[in-house]
């Protein structure tokens, strides 16, 4: 029996941060000092606060360890596994408050105790890559449950009980779309998962594969067996590798077992999974352009009816999920429809996973339950925006969501709510803005996403996003009209109204948002030709002041020589030449320079 | 290939493996804690903590923790070894060895009654 069980973060966020060197040091360090017998040490998927890591936790005592570097992992194995004593200075620090307090636990940090976790329940608890770690957390017990004492139908109703909607963003009820498909006509059916993430800034799919494979895959089956399904496909990008291999770990094991293949635990039901890898375009993620891809063509969308349901994967009755709807419903099996419509409110049920990102302190993966305010989101869990900068602005739904703004703060995060003041809650990228974010900039940075990733089938989308780009795009250099300024807002509905698939039909979401609530920025941009956040940068001018000592260090770090004038004399710069990359300004001594 | 049987085993199994990445709210759980500065090491505190891991493990106690602690400063008691269940008052007993930490596992924390006989006594 182990005395003290290590576990080190392998998701992709802590692996870039050098966790595979860390974990390496602590198998190292424990061997060297013969307590291979003692002390476990386990890789788990993500634990959510990405930003400060790479994390890692110590049992018995759960102390919660970050930004834990290879030279630290020696302290905490002759400190902390050796004589038992915490490494005070490694221990996690809550950020943003007055008495910065260090915290023993992981559960007792503002991040995580506001949280509740079901779709991540393991994440960052169980190694991955044990299959029996998994079942010693009640895994596989809800597919026995299912195969022992359900009828299909049965677990229909159970899951249309629990209100679950799709968490891919469009919100459908799981419940219905599984009867939709069990209902149509077909000898062959098929399931399939959606993994292709391709939001910016999104990564709760990545994470739960990474830390929780097992529940995908035992979902997949549960929804095989409710739809008559004996083949399904999991299409995930092929740029999660960490994911890509954390699958087709937990597939083999789960074959091993016997829990996928023919006659699953002696039962006659008959199902097999199989992975497919997409190579990233943002367009597979649309149900039928993934559905296409994974028959091995062009990943490109089809006008919809008919509906998957009824004519899917190889033209026969296709159920499409999103990772995260899976990662539900093992845990609604187990403890009932009621237990997970008992959280939410009335029309979006149960919890949904976001991935915070952009100006905010505790970058990572939170889950909480639908209707939370976005203002506990952001500052009880999220820690506010870094620096003391004060909130402009929340980004939900990647390229097809909208911007809230900070006024907007105490909405209620679920499906309607958000709908309701032209965002959506989408697949759960929130992408926060500080007051130095540009908005137009946002659009534009959002709409070049798209253009470069419409699939070009259809017209509205292809050649309306290009000219709305262009539209944001005179904005920003100042050449814009108050006349273009409007022509852009009826190509936004134009687009919305004629596209053939919701990539395009959302597109213009960021503009639309944007203009609703931050036109003045828009106005300031056309008619005063100045950006008020000075990003961006043809609208913006370096000039140095009265305050120049003349030490020519400004025009020594220019690198297109814009910058003239003689020793201890204020210099100048020649505003043709600069290129406005504002390396004048982070090299003077004497904050002479300034940008407007 | 696995039968129902086979999983339900290596769940039970395997619960014991991972008791202690248990997250339960302090102010719910029992916890034992055993003296595990030099005084309580050298007076033999290694086997006794150790006892008791495996004592909890191989019962599949659930909200049972076993952590160690530093010196108590009653270093001629050693091993010390005190049990907080929620809601009790703290009991501390002293000298224990594994054979009297199995007892204690049995007798305390699964029946709970107290080992009175492992108490310190006012000699």
């Amino acid at each position: 029996m182990y005395r003290n069980t290590v576990l080190i973060c392998g998701g992709t966020g802590c692996t870039s941060n050098n966790s595979p060197a860390v974990a390496a040091e602590f198998d190292k360090l424990i061997k060297e000092r013969g307590l291979e017998n003692d002390v476990a040490i386990i890789k788990t998927g993500c634990f959510g606060l990405c930003a400060n890591g790479p994390v890692c936790v110590v049992y018995p005592e759960g102390a919660f360890y970050s930004f834990v570097k290879v030279e630290d992992v020696k302290d905490i194995v002759e400190e902390h596994l050796i004589k038992g004593r915490l490494v005070q200075r490694l221990l996690y620090k809550e950020k943003n408050e007055a008495t910065s307090e260090t915290v023993r636990a992981l559960s007792d940090t503002n991040f995580y105790k506001q949280q509740t976790r079901i779709a991540l329940r393991l994440c960052g608890v169980i190694n991955p890559e044990n299959i029996d770690e998994y079942i010693a957390y009640d895994g596989y017990q809800a597919l026995i449950k299912v195969l022992q004492t359900m009828t299909p139908q049965e677990v229909i109703d159970v899951i249309k009980n629990s209100g679950l909607r799709g968490r891919g963003g469009a919100g459908f009820p799981t419940g219905l779309k599984w009867q939709f498909c069990r209902n149509a006509v077909g000898d062959e059916k098929y399931i399939a998962c959606n993994a292709d993430e391709g939001d910016p800034g999104a990564f709760m799919d990545r994470s739960v594969l990474e830390g929780d494979p097992h529940s995908v895959i035992e979902a997949m089956t549960i929804g095989a067996y409710a739809i008559g399904a004996h083949q399904g496909y999991i299409y995930v990008r092929a740029e999660y590798p960490i994911a890509v291999q954390r699958l087709q770990i937990a597939l083999k094991q789960a074959r091993e077992y016997g829990l996928i293949g023919k006659n699953i635990l002696d039962s006659g039901f008959d199902f097999d999974l199989d992975i497919r890898l997409g190579s990233g375009a943002f367009v597979c993620g649309e149900e039928t352009a993934l559905m296409t891809s994974i028959e091995g063509k062009r990943g490109e969308p089809r006008p919809r009816p008919p509906f998957p349901a009824n004519k899917g994967l190889f033209g026969k009755p296709t159920v499409l999920n999103n990772v995260e709807t899976y990662a539900n419903i093992c845990q609604i099996i187990l403890k009932g429809a009621d237990w997970f419509a008992a959280m939410g409110t009335e029309k979006s049920k149960g919890t949904k996973v976001f991935a915070l990102g952009g100006k905010i302190t505790n970058t990572g993966l939170v889950e909480i339950p639908m209707g939370t305010p976005l203002r506990k989101i952001i500052y009880d869990i999220g820690g506010g925006c870094p620096n003391g900068k004060k909130l402009k602005a929340v980004q939900t739904g990647g390229p097809s969501g909208g911007c809230i703004p900070a006024s907007l703060i105490d909405t209620p995060v679920d499906y309607e709510s958000l709908a309701a003041i032209g965002s959506i809650v989408g697949s759960g990228g929130m992408i926060v803005m500080d007051e130095d974010n540009c908005m137009v900039d946002i659009a534009k940075f959002f709409l070049e996403f798209t253009v470069d990733e419409s699939c070009g089938k259809c017209t509205p989308c292809r050649i309306g996003t290009k000219r709305l780009l262009e539209y944001l795009n005179k904005i920003t250099s100042g050449k814009a009209t108050l006349q273009d300024l409007d022509d852009m807002e009826k190509l936004c509905y134009f687009i919305k109204a004629n596209s053939l698939c919701a990539l395009g039909q959302t597109a213009p979401n960021p503009v639309l948002s944007t203009l609703k609530y931050f036109r003045d920025e828009y106005i300031a941009h056309i008619v005063d030709k100045k950006c008020p956040c000075h990003v961006c940068k043809d609208l913006v001018q370096y000039t140095i002041t009265d305050a120049c000592k003349g030490c020519t260090l400004c025009a020594r770090n220019c690198p297109v020589k814009a910058i003239s004038g003689t020793v201890k004399e204020k210099h100048t710069i020649d505003q043709s030449k600069c290129i406005k990359c504002g390396l004048c300004m982070t090299n003077c001594k004497f904050n002479a320079i300034v940008k407007e | 290939m696995k039968s129902i049987a086979d999983i339900m085993k290596i769940r039970d199994q395997m619960q014991s493996e991972i008791i202690m990445r248990d997250n339960t709210d302090d102010n719910q759980e029992t916890r034992i804690v055993v003296g595990m500065a030099t005084c309580g090491i050298s007076a033999g505190a290694r086997p006794v903590y150790n006892t008791l891991i495996d004592e909890v493990a191989k019962r599949n106690l659930k909200g049972v923790k076993v952590t160690r602690s530093g010196c108590l400063g009653m270093c001629k008691l050693e091993p010390i070894v005190e049990v907080f269940v929620p809601g009790q008052e703290k009991t501390t007993y002293v000298h224990v060895d594994a054979e009297k930490a199995k007892k204690i596992v049995q007798d305390h924390i699964v029946n709970g009654s107290v080992c009175k006989e492992f108490l310190i006594t006012n000699e």
